[in-house]
């Protein structure tokens, strides 16, 4: 279960988005809307801990959450093996063969990473979210450079793996990923300009 | 924790320059010092500690910027931070994978070296010592700098120039131990300040490493 309370998230000390509140239960996804520049990305940082919330707070079990987005921390020099046995190492959680299967790189398994092209570095990508057995994922935009087929494989994995697992996703994406998912606009949760609280963080 | 300190050493093993780039730089500092100050075996016998100590400082300085750059930029630095591992022990981690690339392959090329500058016979082995007890904490405190420096364009030049000054005390004790052993003076003193910069700084410096990297990537 995640649940947001009247969060207000800043990005470089500007306050983008305040006053976002809503519920997740566990098996559900919630797909992110809003044009370019609305905080999608400030957002889903804010909800992985990755910078502090400005006012209010995010709830769901410590330690369940992980974030994704188009930097997908792939090493070059390493395989694709490689590459997901390191962050199923660190996860503490064992590489299942199913894994390569599921995301279509069975073939590509001892491939050095750097030769895959920006399709298949994405799957490797997402594939790591299927290793390291995290419950509340937080995507930023996980279907760029993907091809239709891909983007159905990784709706499938999400809806018939992941969510049907009791996860929880926050997905921020502008195309239809085919899963029965609410969505949330965040256009009106949009800062006033000088709503306070940023302006030390601003020098920082 | 393990499996990021393998990852580190396979990458610098395999994606080159890492491994041995600091060693060559080493080699070059060290046999560029005789054209310089001239072949007179007396001389170089006085300089030999001070100048395999500043070359050894500056080997290390040179591979610094990567320790954290590549993870910035990849995106793994954010991912890292929010798996189960805590970040000052990444931070360790990262000081570790840089010491077992460049400190320890410094350490064990440096009598050779220090053959070329006609170091006294008695200080070989106060230099193997000085260097194993006092490059540890050389990158651990470049670990602390590249941190400070990770996400800045060209943050190369001012990493070299947060670190350089911090290496100070590291570099006095460490020279002051090669030469005392040179002088068949006792050399305890200085070793003993040496291990405990060295200690100190892997007490302090990992929690300093993971806040500030904490703040970097927001």
């Amino acid at each position: 279960m995640l649940r947001v309370q009247n969060l207000t998230c800043a990005r470089g000390g500007v306050p983008v988005l305040s006053g976002v509140s809503f519920d997740v239960a566990a098996g559900q996804a919630l797909i992110l809307r809003g044009p370019n520049g609305v905080g999608k990305t400030t957002l889903l940082r804010t909800l992985a801990g990755l910078q502090p919330a400005l006012a209010g707070a995010a709830d769901y079990p410590q330690d369940q959450g992980a974030y994704a987005s188009h930097a997908d921390g792939i090493k070059t020099a390493l395989t694709v093996t490689e590459n997901l046995a390191f962050w199923a190492d660190v996860h503490g959680t064992i590489l299942s063969d199913g894994i390569f299967a599921t995301f279509d790189l069975v073939d590509l398994r001892d491939r050095m990473a750097g030769t895959l092209s920006a399709g298949q570095k994405r799957r490797l990508g997402l594939a790591r979210l299927g290793v390291i057995g995290r419950k509340v994922l937080f995507l930023d935009e996980p279907t760029v450079s993907l091809d239709g087929f891909s983007v159905r494989l990784f709706a499938d994995w999400l809806q018939n793996t992941h969510l049907a697992g009791g996860g929880i996703s926050v997905i921020a994406t502008h195309i239809d990923l085919g899963l029965a998912a609410p969505e949330l606009d965040l256009t009106p949760f949009k800062a006033a300009p000088d709503v306070g609280g940023g302006s030390d963080e601003a020098f920082l | 924790m393990i499996a990021l300190l393998l990852r580190d050493l396979r990458l610098a093993v395999r994606a080159g320059g890492g491994f041995g780039l600091g060693l060559a730089f080493f080699l070059i500092v060290v046999v560029l010092v005789p054209f310089g100050v001239g072949p007179e075996t007396a001389v170089l016998t006085r300089i030999a500690p001070g100048i395999l100590w500043v070359a050894s400082l500056l080997a290390a300085l040179l591979s610094l910027d990567r320790i954290f750059a590549l993870d910035f930029e990849d995106g793994s630095l954010a991912l890292l931070a929010t798996s189960p591992l805590p970040l000052e022990g990444a931070a360790l981690m990262k000081a570790l994978a840089h010491w077992i690339t460049t400190g320890l392959p410094l350490t064990i090329a440096a009598p050779a070296l220090g053959f070329l500058l006609s170091l006294a016979p008695e200080a070989y082995v106060y230099l193997l010592v000085s260097l194993l007890l006092g490059t540890p904490a050389l990158s651990m405190i470049g670990t602390f700098g590249a941190a400070l420096t990770v996400g800045l364009r060209r943050g190369g030049l001012l990493l070299s120039l947060l670190v350089l000054p911090l290496y100070v005390p590291t570099l006095i004790f460490g020279a002051e131990a090669v030469r005392r052993g040179a002088d068949g003076l006792d050399p305890t003193g200085a070793l003993l300040l040496l291990g405990a910069i060295t200690a100190g700084t892997f007490a302090l410096l990992p929690f300093a490493t993971a806040a500030t990297l904490r703040i970097n990537l927001r």
